[in-house]
Parts: structure tokens; sequence; C-alpha cells
């Protein structure tokens, strides 16, 4: 076990089995519970709330038709009318990752998207459609993304080069933008908070200053669920934005 | 010098990263603002983009927080 007056910011992420399937770890594990737990709650508040179909909706169906015309606008503005084959997709990308950031926000429960595994599990779900697509769309000529219009012709091998790794990196940028912004958050409430406590063993002198670090600790927090809402519509604004080069390629 | 110290040592280099990022950021809202102080009906049209460009660029600063943690608690 950790020494108890140095802050331990790391056993929060670990994977714990809940109802463990033998030694091959296709049990339940807390992460696999909250994913579940998500997913759940997505498709009962959405299906619930707009059962009555009312013309006149109630509360609950206001805040599914709101995420349903938010997410729509943006995927319309991105990718333009075609796009909107894809609206499910965004869709589901962004109630999960809003869902599982805002749960992470809660006091106990696990932070799904603080795993990389999970983050670039939906990033290569994104990347993988956008290259299908472009293709089946497109077919060689979505190699033209490629090949920006009015370059000159000496520099053509080298900004192409240029543009595919960039391409390619993609995944990555996407994944690690929502793992590393969700990881970096946890670990400095975490450490914040263990500074209130740290120094309120300190005396009375210790509790008065500990009151500092609980400021900030719930400023932090404050931060935390902006960029937990935040994460969950840029990932979904540069899918939507992906997709697009893949439905009109080339600039 | 032994493991652990260059870990540290690393991890806090790593935080210098953080600058480029903080001035990329900055420059994009200030550019934001600057433009809608003088047409001020077209700002809320460039909002989803200002969103767009803060979080790609704020992406990189977590890129190297993230090699600083990966530092620190990874290796």
């Amino acid at each position: 076990m950790a020494d108890p007056n140095v802050v331990d910011p790391i056993h929060q992420f670990a994977i714990t089995d809940i109802l463990p399937f033998g030694d091959s770890g296709l049990g339940v594990t807390n992460a696999s519970l909250f994913m579940i737990l998500t997913t759940g709650l997505i498709a009962a508040y959405l299906i619930l709330s707009t059962s009555r179909r009312a013309m006149v909706p109630n509360r609950f169906q206001v805040v599914s038709e709101m995420l349903y015309e938010f997410v729509a606008r943006m995927v319309t503005d991105s990718s333009g009318k075609e796009g909107m084959k894809f609206f499910p997709f965004v869709f589901s990308l962004f109630m999960f990752i809003l869902v599982a950031n805002l749960f992470g926000m809660i006091p106990v429960f696990f932070t799904v998207t603080s795993h990389i595994i999970v983050t670039f599990a939906l990033a290569m779900l994104v990347f993988v459609t956008v290259v299908i697509y472009g293709f089946v769309r497109n077919g060689p000529k979505f190699l033209k993304l490629f090949v920006p219009s009015g370059v000159p012709g000496y520099i053509l091998p080298l900004v192409a080069v240029i543009e595919v790794i960039s391409f390619l990196s993609r995944p990555i940028s996407l994944s690690v933008r929502l793992f590393a912004n969700v990881l970096a958050g946890h670990i400095t409430l975490k450490v914040f908070a263990g500074f209130v406590v740290s120094m309120s063993g300190l005396g009375f002198l210790g509790w008065l200053g500990a009151l500092l670090p609980l400021a900030l600790t719930v400023g932090i927090t404050a931060l935390e669920f902006l960029v937990a809402v935040l994460q969950a519509y840029v990932f979904a604004l540069l899918t939507s934005m992906y997709l697009n080069d893949a439905i009109h390629p080339g600039h | 010098m032994e493991a652990e110290a260059a870990k540290y040592i690393g991890a806090g280099l790593a935080c210098f990263g953080m600058a480029g990022a903080a001035i990329g950021v900055a420059n994009i809202f200030s550019n934001f603002l600057s433009g809608a102080l003088r047409n001020p009906a077209a700002a809320s049209s460039q909002f989803s983009n200002l969103i767009f460009g803060f979080a790609v660029t704020e992406a990189l600063g977590i890129f190297s927080f993230l090699v600083a943690l990966l530092l620190l608690f990874v290796v």
C-alpha cells in the first residue's frame, strides 16, 4: 500500500474485477460495468422521454430534442446533407462520451474515458469508418484528399507525404486528446484533494491553510465539468469533419 | 544519475511544452475577441470554429502534460 502521507492519484484508474469470468478477463470489471450503465442510461432516457411523442413536449422530451438538434446542426454544418447519413454514429459517440465523462465526475464512480484503450477504440471506429466510406463512395479519387489543389508541382511529393502522415495521426490525436484531458483532470483533482487532507492534518493553522486547496479543488471541479462536456462536443465535431473529408475529398 | 532522478527531471522539463500551447490558446481567443468586437453580428457564427480551434490547440499542451505523467507513473 502507498505511504498514507503521500498523495496517490493513480489508484483511482485501476481496473478491478466485479464478476470475473475465470482468468480470461472477459468478466464484468468496473470499467465494463460503467460502460453498461452509460449505455443503459442513455438508451433508457432517450427512449422513455420520447415515447409519448407529444406535440407539446414535457421537460424530458425537450432535453432529448435539444440534444438531437444540437448534434444534427453540427453534423449538417460540417458534412452537409449527405453527412446526416452518419448522424446515428456521431450522436451515439457524442452521447456515450458525454455521459461517460459526466459519470466520471461523480465521486466514487469510475471514469471509463480515462483509459486510452477505450478512447482509442472509439477513435479507430471513426478512422476506419472514414477510410472505408471514403473508398466505397469515391473509389481511388479518395486519394485526392492528400493532394491539395493549387500546390506547385515540384513540392507536391513532399506535401503529399506530409498530408498522409497528418491523416494517419488523426486517430492518435483524437484518442489522446480525450484520454489525456480526462486523465489529467482527474489526477489534478485527486492531488489537490490530497493537499486538503494532508494540510488539515497539521493542526489548527494547517486546517485554515487547507481552505486554499479546497477552493482550488472546487474551481477545478467546475473546470472538469466544462472539459467533460467540451471534449464530447469536440470529439463529435472532429468526427463530423473527418466524415466530411470522406464524403467530399479534396480541398 | 539514477533513473528515478532522471524521471523527475524529465517530467519537469516536459512541462515546458505547455508554454507554447498556452500562447496558442491565448492567440485564438484574442483573435476571436478582436474580430467579434469589430463585427459582433458575425461573432456567433464563428463560435463553433472558436471551440474547435481551442480544443485542437489545447490538445498539444495536454500531449506534453501526458508525456510528464507517462514519465512519472508509467516508466
